[in-house]
């Protein structure tokens, strides 16, 4: 009986707790699994009236790199929800070949590709960021990036536009 | 659970969404819109809101790509029109169901 009691409370109790006011997402690698998981979170989190911010640092900066945005891969070697064995991961064309299937089952779920979600992101307000310390890295500069990049900053400016009660930091 | 909306009885479920899209009418809308604190609402709104209740009877789920490529509003448009959360807060406003779409 309590346990129907509790089930049929969240409503109410859901008003009380505090809102998340802002997430701000670190985005470290650009294999497809991990940039979708990251755009979705920051879209859905537009989507409930929350501010969202995505830093792309290292690796991630492939995900806003203009001549390499559209050619993300999934990982098939050492990537064990691909369930299949590492050495076959490991062929040649076979990351080509499982990148495809899973763009054609996106695709076939209606969700954008990546060049398609930044635009998404980017006009609902998805503050997004290039890494000052990858881009000279890898010797970049905001041209390099799509276009709705608003800024290259330090990790010290990330966490000013962190700042503040009712703001989540997440490491994909 | 029942109740009174701007002098019309309407079902709605515990968050306040419409449990029947015929019980709608603009009044509603108009009181709905002025709770969620999106404001009076133009002619762009009632666009943005038929075109929802559109989608919602030929049972085609709601996401922001579709109203990106709606030709009703654009993806900016509707977040200034519907200022925090606008998909929920459009489909609460044009009586239709919470969308159950993560993206």
């Amino acid at each position: 009986m309590t346990e129907v009691m509790e089930k049929v409370a969240p409503v109410a109790a859901k008003a009380e707790k505090d809102k998340i006011k802002k997430m701000c997402f670190i985005l470290s690698k650009a294999g497809l699994e991990s940039v979708y998981a990251c755009f979705i979170m920051a879209n859905g989190a537009r989507m409930e009236g929350i501010e969202a911010e995505i830093f792309f640092t290292f690796f991630g900066l492939d995900a806003v790199h203009n001549k390499r945005l559209e050619n993300l891969h999934i990982a098939t070697v050492g990537n064990p929800g691909m369930h299949i064995p590492t050495f076959l991961g490991g062929l040649p064309g076979m990351e080509s070949y499982a990148s495809r299937m899973m763009k054609k089952q996106m695709e076939a779920m209606d969700l954008p590709s990546v060049h398609e979600f930044l635009d998404i992101l980017s006009a609902s307000g998805v503050k997004m960021y290039g890494c000052k310390l990858a881009v000279d890295m890898f010797k970049l500069s905001k041209d390099d990036l799509y276009e709705g990049i608003e800024d290259i900053i330090t990790v010290g400016d990330f966490y000013e536009n962190a700042a503040g009660e009712g703001t989540h930091i997440v490491f994909v | 659970m029942e109740k009174t909306i701007n002098g019309n009885p309407v079902s709605v479920n515990e968050e306040g969404y419409l449990t029947d899209l015929k019980q709608w009418n603009k009044d509603i809308a108009l009181e709905i819109a002025q709770e969620e604190g999106v404001g009076t609402l133009s002619p762009k709104h009632w666009e943005v809101i038929d075109y929802l209740q559109n989608q919602y009877r030929q049972n085609i789920p709601l996401t922001i790509r579709k109203i990106g490529s709606s030709g009703v509003t654009d993806i900016k448009e509707f977040y200034a029109l519907f200022p925090g959360g606008p998909l929920k807060k459009a489909s609460k406003i044009a009586g239709i169901p919470k969308p159950v779409s993560c993206i």
